[in-house]
């Protein structure tokens, strides 16, 4: 780099830079938030909702499947299995685990009562109705 | 070593060698898992495995980059450090939270274990990559705290460089971030929009501030290059990093329930990304070829020049795949993500505590660089290592090409699980690349304890 072209201005480009757009993204996060409601299905958020991703965060579901295409890619996309299985599938599904089928990826039995299973159902019928763009392509997720 | 208080350094690279063995056999583990559905189960599900995995690679990170600070900060300062005695309390305070954090999560249910922790009181758990029980997450808040709080006093106590500064930068960025850990709203997409905040303000933000700082430091020391010279790249590559880093977050909110507009925003801001990490790549480059000196530890050479090239890999070019809004609505979510996070967090993070590892342990055990013997065999580690890891991205990225095209492409998508059979093979091929990888780890870890003539040759 030439000789023209000191530290001082390298450092001063580097600081005002930063904070220039910092302040952009802050100015989108702003108007992010203000879309939102329109976009984020929070009507839809219920006591059962609210309770329903406890249940989800508290065990762990993250750790295997995906939730709007983020977590680990080991088990199915969930954040549209409320349209692709609907409810009654859910509920036998997660009652019927593991299914020790040889060599197959198992998914524990979490023992949640009748209420619970009922909540995060919930919680997925909540996530499947956000505005993703048409995300996921199809319902294979 | 030109300042005792350097030696608080030691424990944190020991340590962060150590939890980098565990994360390597988790991973192993996980990786046989995607092929044998039923290994270890129901001992270690996947999920526990997964959690491991990446904490474990979280938390030798952060000891790496504290014990780098603290290598670095008294030479860059010219003065002792403002408290060793903080530096080995906060050691031991970090490693037995991180410690007893990993085996709470492997000797009970995840749920049982939000009980016992309160996690009721403040909910932040099981959000991927902050899973972490409320009692670590605030013990990590409070290490944070009393190690910026002795590395700042230090640096304010004595000179201040360009390399300092930065450093203290991506430091207090990085605990001021995590903040927002705690952060969880019942309202999903605001959860998962701050969690970014966390997690992409992170590893495409701060800590390549970090990342640069550290590399900047090893690069003066071993190529004996003008430190203006030096420090001059330094703040071009960060100011690069930065304007295409922060609005590139966007890429991250194309489908979360975000507006449309982050399509915009985060194609054309993080289609920039590649470009600091490939000055990064020319900096290293750039500074070995002007060399004023002959280093004799030429494996720390090695290291650093091999942190410029895989970020620029891993990062840069394996991130540029995917992130442009039209592809990744195909890729979002799949093995490509896996592929692009492999060799990124490799080639970026893992090499540069590896680059300061390499040049500051020799000297810490009093003496100016290893034996040839010693860095023939700890080369050999660079390659085995980053050899697999290369071809570890190229399987996943196989694997998730298949995927996308299997899954979401075609006129007739297949379900997961019956796609995930069909890609099997690629599955196998990473396995043994990673078995190839556990070697080189081992082959680095016994570097350690070969003798020989310290002269080089």
């Amino acid at each position: 780099m030439s000789e023209t072209f000191t530290k001082s201005m390298a450092r001063n480009i580097f600081y005002g830079g930063t904070v220039f757009f910092f302040l952009l993204f802050l100015a989108l996060t702003f108007d992010t938030q203000s879309v939102l409601p329109k976009r984020d299905n929070r009507a839809a958020i219920t006591p059962a909702v609210v309770h329903g991703k406890n249940l989800w965060e508290t065990n762990d579901c993250i750790g295997c499947h995906t939730l709007l295409g983020e977590g680990a890619y080991f088990a199915p996309e969930l954040g549209n299995v409320y349209k692709r299985r609907g409810p009654d599938f859910i509920k036998a599904w997660i009652k019927a685990q593991p299914t020790h089928a040889e060599g197959r990826r198992q998914m524990p039995q979490f023992n949640f009562s009748d209420s619970d299973l009922d909540d995060l159902v919930a919680f997925l019928k909540y996530a499947s109705e956000i505005n993703t763009n048409h995300w996921p392509p199809n319902d294979e997720g | 070593m030109q300042f005792k208080s350097q030696a608080a350094a030691k424990p944190y690279f020991v340590a962060a060698i150590g939890l980098f063995v565990g994360q390597i056999l988790f991973g192993l583990i996980m990786g046989l898992q995607y092929v044998v559905g039923d290994f270890l189960f129901p001992a270690i599900p996947f999920n526990v495995a997964r959690m491991v995995h990446t904490n474990l690679l979280i938390v030798w990170l952060l000891f790496g980059f504290m014990g780098g600070a603290y290598y670095l900060v008294p030479e860059e300062s010219e003065t002792e450090l403002y408290s060793p005695k903080l530096a080995r309390a906060m050691f031991w305070v970090f490693l037995v939270a991180g410690a007893l954090t990993i085996l709470s999560y492997l000797a009970m249910p995840y749920a049982r274990l939000a009980e016992l922790s309160g996690n009721n009181i403040v909910q932040t758990m099981g959000r991927e990559f902050l899973e972490q029980p409320l009692p670590t997450k605030a013990g990590i808040v409070v290490v944070a705290l009393a190690f910026l709080f002795n590395i700042t006093m230090t640096v304010l106590r004595g000179r201040k460089t360009a390399i300092s500064s930065i450093l203290l930068l991506g430091l207090w960025g990085l605990a001021i971030f995590f903040l927002f850990s705690f952060y969880n709203p019942s309202n999903l997409v605001l959860d998962k929009y701050y969690w970014w905040w966390v997690v992409h303000l992170w590893v495409e933000g701060v800590w390549e501030l970090i990342l640069g700082a550290l590399l900047a430091f090893v690069l003066i020391k071993v190529t004996g290059v003008d430190r203006e010279v030096i420090e001059k790249w330094l703040y071009v590559i960060i100011t690069l990093t930065l304007i295409t880093g922060i609005v590139g977050t966007g890429h991250h909110y194309y489908w979360i329930g975000t507006p449309e507009y982050w399509q915009w925003w985060g194609s054309v801001f993080s289609a920039l990304e590649p470009i600091p990490f490939f000055a990064m790549t020319v900096f290293a480059f750039n500074m070995v070829n002007r060399r004023r000196r002959e280093h004799p530890n030429r494996a720390a050479t090695l290291w650093a020049l091999g942190t410029g090239v895989m970020s620029f890999l891993g990062a840069g070019i394996w991130g540029f795949l995917h992130t442009l809004a039209p592809v990744n609505y195909y890729t979002h979510g799949t093995q490509i993500t896996a592929a692009h996070g492999h060799m990124a967090f490799y080639g970026a993070y893992v090499m540069v505590v590896l680059t300061i590892i390499s040049y500051a342990m020799p000297i810490l055990r009093g003496r100016p660089c290893n034996s040839p013997r010693a860095q023939v065999v700890e080369m050999w580690s660079f390659w085995l290592m980053t050899i697999s890891m290369v071809f570890i991205t190229l399987f996943l990225t196989a694997a998730g090409i298949l995927q996308v095209w299997l899954q979401r492409v075609s006129d007739t998508p297949l379900p997961f699980m019956v796609v995930q059979e069909k890609i099997g093979l690629f599955y196998w091929m990473r396995e043994w690349t990673g078995v190839v990888f556990l070697v080189g780890l081992v082959v680095y870890v016994a570097s350690f304890f070969i003798k020989g003539d310290e002269r080089p040759a």
